[in-house]
């Protein structure tokens, strides 16, 4: 494998193995069945688990259903941020396939947002690469795009249609020729450690001397705690996508190559695993 | 478009030049003398220096200029000595020129000044006419003067030779001066002004140019004879003035004016291709009474001048019939001199503050420009005067618009520029004379432009100042690479260099480039960024490799064991669907509208396959035809002027010579098409990337680029692959001709012959998105022209008159006179080409013509000759052409600046494991020189520099084989072999004439590992009988086939088991032997290479494939079809028949890099078998001659 192109095919292609269990305190009428689904990495949790509502609905009462959520050892999952994402900052340690507790009741109103339908999604999406575009080119691609461009972007997204996606958004991932790479990175760094949900900040893709800002670069100026000093012992993962690019990797590669679906870079910071 | 220069003198008298590819001003060499004006050519530059002598600097190429001299030996036989030197009283000299008339001993013929040296001794001559003589090169008449011929009669009285010498030009580089006239009586007083141009006026002599002068006392002087063969030219002579003249300007076409003292302006008027030295004056007036002209300069049509008070002025309504124009406008600025380049672009020299100006914004439609703006660069002095690696640097920064930082550091002075040896870094006291910081104003787009060499994937070459391992530049250069052009402001820059005198002349500046200069584009692109990534080792960097490791572990970790999971997106099958015209299949044949669908059904892993609907309605009846994607063999899109179409073939239509023919409502509609049907195409037969080394490449008439993956089949005697099942897929990029080897080097030539050297990528033109690799991708343009004719007929009352009689063509047409075509409504072959001249009358026709371009015949049609007799009833003249220009983009890179007519890489040869160092490649320049390509690798695809190899006559085609075997044919159609060409000797020593098959001019000849074919004007193809490693010119020509216009044989080694040795028994067996072979024996000898001799020569086989000129398929007719040589072995190396493949515009084909080896067979006396047998052994390629005859449905 040589070629860039085929990284975009491989983060887009990238899926997780999970087993759905609904909640032992649901209550069904027939026992349920674990549901296991393959989840596409770049995609959103509510936006593929059509399958995994019908199937507990199936042995469900029609009144004990409301608003599904999903739970991983505890911990609610945030249906906007990237199924990658939630598996690399919360379970990449753990053995797979991923366990993915399914509710219906006691909606956590204080960690999750609302999803009433597929248009809240889309609004998330397109605010989300809107904002991308803000970051990359003063919002010029993305204003200058149609509106049937827009809604391309989302079918891609929604059917996992690879090329119907990526023969629009690659005018979002250009810039003048005359300069080195965006204005500025869109990219979100997230730890479980912290409080605070994630670190964003604007960050160039180019130094002033000229020299391309690496993944090391913008931890360190952006998360200093992530890096381990110079000779110290390694404590953090980086994570991408479920790998860990070298810290010297040029940032701008990684913005063209290694973003989500939404234009962002979404970099998990997780212990490194003690084994 | 490659890299030029503009020239200027600075207040010192220093000559400096800044390159378009560059970053600073570099000091020209040689720079004891001081100039005080300078006026640029593209290859030249006519420059006075302080002591008031003209001088010529001749920019070095690798071809060198070398003119022939001749004399000829006369004998006259007497029967007492024979053929002896006594001539009769009456006779000519015993040493004569070619008339006899002259007397020319050859100690006699001198140099014509010390800017020439001999090249060699005097020889002779041995080729007659495109024949080869007997030793000796005596040719023998009856008397003088007579018809020489090459055979001695019995009635010969006299003989005659040609010997030959050549001289070559060697004062290049460097500033020569102009010898004095030997009659001091002509003798010009000391010269003011010089200026140079007149290239456009006329083609012959290559590079003629005009070049004017003013002399002290104000009379105006023109060189004669100034050519690229002659760059100094011969004589000066005077051109009366009515009145004192202070300076002079001459365009690149009929422009020229002068300023006279008294103020006015002169014109010159009558100037063309008879007579570029013009015919009479007419005065134009100052702009403004009070204050006369100072200073002019021109262009192709607009003139510019500035008057006494600083004031510049722009001449309206400029052009050939009006060079005097109608009225003046005044500019804004005040300038001391402006000067008109090359585009009509304007350059100029602020009053005040001396620093240069550029005028932006000058395009076609909008001659006088929008604002000046200040071009500073700074001066390097001349530290990299060879091209080394350090322009490389500028790639991917040319053009911003603000100033972002400066590297300058502040020096003192502003003198002295130090010409110490080449330094790597920084150097204080050069830097401090420099704005080292501020950018250059030179041409379009620069990536493009860098030579290849500096592209190279190797360590960069600048030593210890690397700063980071991603991205090579040096400190100082990268912020170079930031510092945009200090536009407006030029003294942000420590010390401005004060300029005294400035010359566009040779720097090409595109029009539609200059948009660059001025502003950050609109249209994103990433491909200038994406070559500074390419170009860094960033392809092999640790992280990327990483990266890609990565993902392939976690798609294992994460998919491996999970595949019988459910996927939670269902795959649907996905539609597009639009409407298209078709051409329907059935007669009447017309453009009827359907509606298309293209179903697509794609698997989880990205895969996919596709049918193509074509829903139509007959009779109030729905219906339609499908395709399948994953059959379709190729997608050729067919733009008309009219017509955004495209062709889709599959084998059944290949044989049909029928292919689906589509069309869209507009250009945008048919690429979106194109492109999502080929990724279709390519993505059910899982082809994508970049070819493979081996790929076959071909070119069709319309310069559109495929490559097609070679199966092991294609080659395998007992199951051979119809050719016809081939997948072609398109690259980006237009091109003429292009050339591979299996070693991944592969080579282009557009139609206006600049050369190209493909990147590694791949898409391009429409191809963008997923379908094109992120690098390697650059912009490329091409130039050709379009022809239309003018039709006259003559009658006794009026003479010739555009009233023909009813019968005859139209007054204005085609070549063929069967379409009308007027200069108004003549458009452009396509869309893609726009028009980038104006109509002109093209000299240049085979058959010559009169002075006004008209050409006579006794009637329509017939063959036209260039003059009148009387029974010449009409006459047309060819209006070549106007110029189109197409913008594209592909995987290519200009390889500047030599224009190539044909170019030839060795293919590889089966033992040599593709590890060479470096890889023979032969070329023939637009001008017929033959070239020989250093430093070629796979590194370095584009080599590093040319050689050139000396020739007695202009060539037109080479092919090196596979054992450095060159062999090449001349344009008078005489073939040649190259001797003792080897990796240590890339060159060889000597050409060795090889007799033509009877009564035929050569065009072509093909080279693979050891079998020669070649091609005749008529279509002939011949293949060479005798070759082998003693005697690699062989013995005789034998046909094989007609009704072919391209040959391409390609190394394919089969291994034959124990033949016996079948490839050396193949000469001799049962073929006529010419009887022009003899002749050759004489260079037998010497010619064995030693090395060669360890090659394993027998059981090697080759592989045969043509572009023939008509194939019949069922249905129709195509021109121009891909065709394999089936049966070829070793022991029938002339094959039995042919396999008829993609067809219909296919211009150009090159198997040259399939190395493919097919199993080994066990049976070796198979047959060919399956499409092979379509025809019987040695058939001819069927020829059409149906009523069917139809164009393909790419017509040529």
């Amino acid at each position: 494998m040589t070629d860039d192109k085929d990284v975009l095919r491989d983060v887009w292609f990238g899926r997780i193995p999970t087993c759905f269990t609904l909640y032992q305190d649901e209550i069904t009428e027939r026992e349920a069945e674990p549901y296991y689904l393959l989840l596409p990495r770049v995609s959103y949790l509510t936006l593929v688990t059509d399958k995994v509502k019908k199937h507990f609905q199936k042995v469900m009462r029609q009144e004990d259903i409301s608003e599904i959520w999903f739970e991983y050892e505890g911990t609610p999952l945030k249906w906007h941020y990237p199924i990658g994402l939630l598996f690399d900052l919360l379970a990449s340690s753990s053995a797979l396939p991923w366990n993915i507790t399914v509710h219906f009741k006691s909606f956590p109103e204080k960690d999750l947002l609302h999803c009433p339908s597929k248009d809240v999604i889309e609004a998330h999406f397109m605010s989300c690469v809107k904002e991308a575009d803000a970051l990359k080119h003063k919002s010029q691609v993305i204003n200058e795009m149609q509106k049937k461009d827009h809604k391309q972007l989302w079918m891609g997204l929604q059917n996992d249609r690879f090329d119907q996606f990526w023969a629009i958004n690659r005018k979002l991932m250009e810039y003048p020729a005359e300069e080195n790479g965006f204005r500025y990175i869109p990219f979100r760094i997230y730890q479980t450690t912290t409080e605070r949900p994630f670190i964003q900040k604007l960050f160039r893709p180019v130094a002033p001397d000229g020299q391309l800002h690496t993944l090391g670069d913008l931890l360190k100026e952006v998360c200093p705690s992530a890096v381990a000093p110079e000779d110290g012992e390694k404590k953090n993962q980086v994570m991408i996508h479920g790998i860990e690019p070298m810290l010297e990797t040029p940032l701008q590669w990684l913005s063209e190559h290694l973003s989500y679906p939404d234009n962002f870079l979404h970099i998990s910071i997780i212990p490194q695993p003690t084994d | 478009m490659p890299s030029s220069v503009l020239w200027a003198v600075d207040l010192f008298g220093r000559v400096f030049t800044l390159s378009t590819a560059g970053q600073s001003w570099e000091l020209c060499r040689d720079a004891q003398l001081e100039f005080k004006r300078v006026s640029a050519a593209t290859q030249c530059c006519w420059g006075i220096a302080c002591d008031n002598q003209v001088y010529v600097y001749v920019c070095a190429s690798d071809v060198p200029i070398r003119r022939r001299e001749e004399a000829y030996e006369n004998q006259r036989w007497n029967p007492v000595g024979g053929f002896c030197e006594t001539l009769l009283p009456s006779d000519r000299w015993p040493w004569s020129d070619v008339s006899g008339l002259q007397h020319r001993a050859l100690d006699g013929v001198a140099l014509p000044s010390p800017h020439w040296e001999w090249e060699s001794d005097w020889y002779v001559d041995e080729n007659f006419g495109g024949e080869p003589t007997e030793k000796g090169g005596w040719t023998y008449a009856i008397d003088f003067p007579a018809t020489y011929t090459r055979d001695k009669k019995w009635n010969s009285c006299v003989r005659r030779r040609r010997w030959i010498r050549y001289r070559r030009y060697k004062s290049r580089d460097a500033w020569a001066k102009i010898p004095a006239e030997d009659d001091p009586q002509q003798l010009p007083d000391p010269f003011n002004d010089i200026s140079v141009g007149g290239w456009e006026i006329i083609d012959e002599p290559v590079g003629r140019l005009s070049v004017w002068a003013v002399s002290l006392q104000g009379k105006v002087w023109y060189r004669e004879d100034v050519s690229h063969p002659n760059p100094e030219g011969s004589s000066w002579s005077l051109v009366d003035t009515p009145a004192e003249a202070v300076q002079i300007s001459c365009g690149p076409h009929d422009l020229l004016w002068v300023t006279l003292w008294e103020g006015q302006a002169l014109v010159r008027e009558g100037i063309n291709r008879n007579n570029p030295k013009g015919s009479s004056w007419s005065i134009v007036e100052s702009p403004m009474s009070e204050n006369g002209i100072m200073h002019v300069s021109v262009g192709v049509g607009v003139v510019w001048a500035v008057t006494k008070d600083r004031k510049v002025w722009f001449r309206r309504g400029v052009n050939s019939y009006n060079p005097c124009g109608t009225s003046w406008i005044e500019m804004v600025g005040e300038m001391m001199m402006v000067n008109v380049g090359l585009n009509d672009q304007v350059w100029g020299i602020g009053w005040e503050d001396r620093a240069l100006y550029f005028r932006q914004g000058v395009t076609q439609s909008e001659l006088s420009g929008k604002t000046w703006k200040a071009i500073v660069a700074g001066r390097e002095c001349d530290r990299s005067h060879s091209g080394s690696s350090s322009s490389l640097l500028s790639a991917g920064c040319f053009f911003g618009d603000e100033v972002r930082g400066s590297g300058e550091s502040c020096g003192p002075s502003d003198t002295d520029a130090c010409s110490e040896a080449e330094r790597p870094g920084p150097d204080p006291d050069i830097g401090g004379t420099a704005e080292r910081g501020v950018e250059v104003a030179g041409s379009a787009s620069a990536p493009a432009e860098l030579p290849w060499t500096n592209i190279d994937l190797k360590e960069p070459k600048k030593g210890p100042s690397h700063s980071a391992p991603g991205f090579p530049e040096t400190p100082d250069l990268s912020s170079l690479g930031l510092l945009p052009l200090g536009l407006e402001d030029p003294y942000s820059a420590g010390y401005p260099p004060l300029w005294a005198w400035v010359s566009g002349g040779g720097c090409a500046v595109e029009a539609h480039a200059v948009l660059k200069w001025s502003a950050v584009q609109s249209g994103l692109s990433p491909s200038v960024q994406t070559l500074s990534l390419s170009i860094t080792p960033a392809q092999t960097a640790a992280w990327r490799k990483q990266i890609f490791q990565q993902l392939t572990e976690r798609t294992k970790r994460e998919l491996e064991n999970f595949r019988h999971y459910e996927q939670a997106v269902e795959q649907s099958v996905w539609v597009k669907t639009g409407a298209l015209q078709w051409w329907c299949d059935w007669k009447p044949h017309k453009w009827v509208d359907v509606r298309v669908a293209l179903e697509q059904f794609m698997g989880h892993d990205g895969a996919r396959d596709s049918i193509l609907f074509i829903y139509y309605a007959v009779h109030e009846e729905k219906k339609y035809v499908h395709v399948f994607l994953n059959e379709v063999t190729a997608l050729v899109p067919m733009l008309h002027e009219a017509k955004h179409s495209f062709a889709l073939y599959t084998p059944e239509r290949t044989q049909q010579r029928w292919p689906v023919r589509l069309a869209a409502a507009t250009e945008q509609d048919m690429s979106d098409w194109l492109a999502l049907l080929n990724l279709s195409c390519c993505e059910s037969r899982r082809v994508h990337g970049r070819p493979s080394p081996q790929a076959i490449w071909s070119v069709t008439c319309k310069g559109d680029i495929f490559v097609s993956e070679p199966s092991p089949d294609l080659e395998a005697p007992e199951r051979l692959l119809p050719c016809d099942q081939m997948f072609w897929r398109q690259m980006g990029g237009h091109l003429r001709l292009v050339e591979a080897n299996s070693r991944g080097v592969v080579w282009g030539i557009g139609y206006d012959h600049t050369a190209w050297v493909y990147t590694g990528g791949y898409g391009g033109g429409c191809f963008q998105g997923l379908a094109r690799s992120t690098s390697n991708i650059y912009t490329q343009s091409d130039v050709k022209c379009v022809y239309i004719y003018e039709n006259q007929r003559w009658n006794p009352v009026t003479g010739y008159t555009s009233r023909g009689l009813p019968t005859d063509r139209y007054m204005w047409s085609d070549a063929t006179g069967l379409q009308e075509c007027t200069k108004t409504s003549t458009k452009p072959p396509s869309l893609q080409w726009t028009w980038v001249s104006d109509w002109f009358v093209d000299f240049s026709v085979s058959g010559g013509t009169d002075q006004e371009g008209w050409q006579y015949a006794s009637d329509f049609p017939a063959s036209y000759h260039g003059y009148k007799t009387m029974k010449d009833f009409v006459r047309r003249r060819c209006w070549a052409s106007r110029k189109c220009k197409l913008v594209t983009s592909g995987p290519w890179l200009e390889v500047a600046p030599i224009a190539l007519g044909d170019v030839s890489i060795i293919p590889e040869s089966p033992g040599a494991n593709g590890s060479g160092p470096s890889i023979a490649l032969w070329a023939v320049s637009d001008k017929g020189d033959v070239l020989c390509r250093l430093g070629v690798s796979e590194l370095n695809p584009a080599g590093s520099s040319w050689l050139h190899v000396g020739t007695d006559q202009p060539f037109a085609s080479v092919s090196i084989g596979a054992c450095y075997q060159v062999w090449a044919v001349a344009r008078d159609g005489s073939a040649f072999y190259r001797g003792s060409v080897s990796p240590s000797q890339p060159a060889g020593d000597c050409w060795y004439h090889i007799p033509s098959p009877p009564k035929q001019r050569l065009t072509q000849v093909s080279v693979g590992h050891t079998a020669v074919f070649a091609l005749d004007e008529n279509g002939n193809l011949w293949y060479r009988q005798g070759v082998t490693p003693s005697y690699p010119q062989g013995s005789s020509w034998e046909h094989v086939s007609n009704n072919v216009r391209r040959v391409s044989v390609g190394p394919l080694d089969q291994v034959w088991g124990d033949g016996g040795g079948g490839w050396m028994l193949a000469p001799g067996s049962g073929t006529q032997g010419d009887p022009g072979s003899a002749l050759v024996s004489p260079a037998a000898v010497p010619m064995v290479p030693l090395w060669w001799g360890g090659q394993t020569f027998k059981g090697s086989a080759f592989q045969v494939w043509v572009i023939a000129n008509k194939v019949q398929g069922s249905r129709s007719l195509s021109r121009g079809t891909v065709c394999h040589r089936t049966g070829v072995q070793p022991h029938e190396p002339k094959g039995r028949g042919w396999d008829y493949g993609i067809g219909g515009g296919w211009d150009h084909l090159s198997v040259r890099a399939n190395a493919t080896r097919a199993p080994r067979s066990s049976s070796q006396e198979t047959p060919s078998r399956q499409s092979g047998e379509q025809s019987l052994p040695s058939e001819p390629l069927k020829v059409a001659g149906g009523p069917q005859e139809t164009l393909g449905p790419v017509c040529c």
